[in-house]
């Protein structure tokens, strides 16, 4: 702990470029975890809630397995656009 | 202890310009087309008369793929004239997927804006020419004003509708298979940086390079994973153009 407090007196003070960055980064790292929450949700109901209608129904699993992937690909747009927020800010 | 640098996310998509405008990225897209035209034209030069081999099998499976898993689900019968449509953006974008794993090349065309961008715009325009050739001015006001829901709600279904066919599609449609491929991109570059830092580290700690096998490995199930994603990327860019065909053709369905 003391030498925590050591480290960060020691560290030079942060520019306001610096500043800047960081506060980019940590923004960064938010939105990407964030928009990961609600698409992993749903696309674990879609496929799960496929993966039953197969079971169910085995002759309509061709159906349903199209219907899942775009299920999938709607879900998971909002995840991928989370990413490329993620790409703007932190790089 | 590691020297462990993360490259600029310019380094690692951006690659030289070999002469002005022209890079490793438009040589990938350029080969994919030129690939996937010499696999149909070779297909098409065999006897159809004989039992299919080599290269006609590979075509005849793609086609049959097409049309048994995408049009035939989308579009149904009627489609089934939106098969070559449908096919040459399958192949072009599933070989411009392919690069990403492939030794050397390292780098998925579709991982730069750009290629997406213009494939969306296309399907953009095909759907909606397809839309105004079937329904005629009726595609715009069915779309803004549609008939089957209550009086109340058709400005608000509207508008969301409006937004969700000419605003939202082609930019979903496009950001899905870029950021797609761009993650994956990022991954391997990740954990490849990741192997060569522990591997090469100057360091006194003894079980540090033995541990380089842990991001070796994830290295390795990645790759076999992004065969998966570049055939799904290209596979559901393809089923969504089938249904938004479908979809812009009979509006009630």
């Amino acid at each position: 702990m003391e030498s925590l407090s050591r480290l960060i007196a020691q560290a030079p003070p942060l520019n306001a470029d610096d500043a800047k960055a960081a506060n980019a980064a940590i923004g960064a790292g938010f939105a990407y975890g964030l928009a990961a929450i609600g698409p992993g949700i749903g696309i674990g109901y879609v496929v799960g809630k496929a993966i039953e209608a197969m079971a169910r129904q085995p002759e309509a699993a061709g159906m349903v397995r199209t219907t899942m992937f775009l299920g999938i690909a709607f879900t998971e747009a909002l995840a991928l656009i989370g990413f490329v927020v993620f790409i703007l800010l932190g790089l | 202890m590691l020297a462990l640098e993360f490259p600029p996310i310019n380094e690692i998509i951006r690659w030289q310009d070999l002469f002005p405008s022209f890079n490793k990225v438009a040589i990938i897209a350029c080969l994919a087309s030129l690939i996937g035209i010499a696999i149909f034209l070779a297909a098409s030069r065999r006897d159809p008369l004989v039992a299919p081999t080599g290269v006609r099998n590979l075509a005849e499976t793609g086609v049959e793929f097409i049309e048994d898993q995408i049009v035939m689900q989308t579009m149904g019968r009627d489609g089934l004239g939106w098969t070559p449509f449908l096919l040459t953006l399958f192949i072009f974008v599933y070989l411009c997927n392919l690069p990403g794993i492939i030794p050397i090349l390292q780098m998925p065309a579709t991982a730069r804006m750009a290629l997406p961008l213009f494939l969306a715009v296309i399907v953009w325009i095909t759907y909606n020419v397809v839309g105004f050739k079937h329904n005629g001015i009726k595609y715009l006001t069915g779309m803004l004003w549609p008939r089957n829901v209550p009086v109340g709600m058709r400005p608000l279904v509207g508008l969301i509708e409006f937004l969700s066919n000419i605003v939202l599609r082609p930019f979903s449609l496009a950001v899905r298979l870029f950021a797609n491929m761009l993650a994956g991109h990022m991954l391997l570059v990740t954990f490849a940086l990741l192997s060569n830092a522990m591997l090469f580290a100057e360091t006194k700690q003894l079980m540090l390079k033995p541990m380089t096998i842990l991001p070796f490995f994830m290295l390795l199930f990645l790759t076999i994973f992004e065969v998966l994603v570049g055939f799904l990327q290209a596979y559901i860019f393809t089923i969504l153009t089938g249904v938004y065909i479908g979809l812009a053709a009979h509006p009630e369905h």
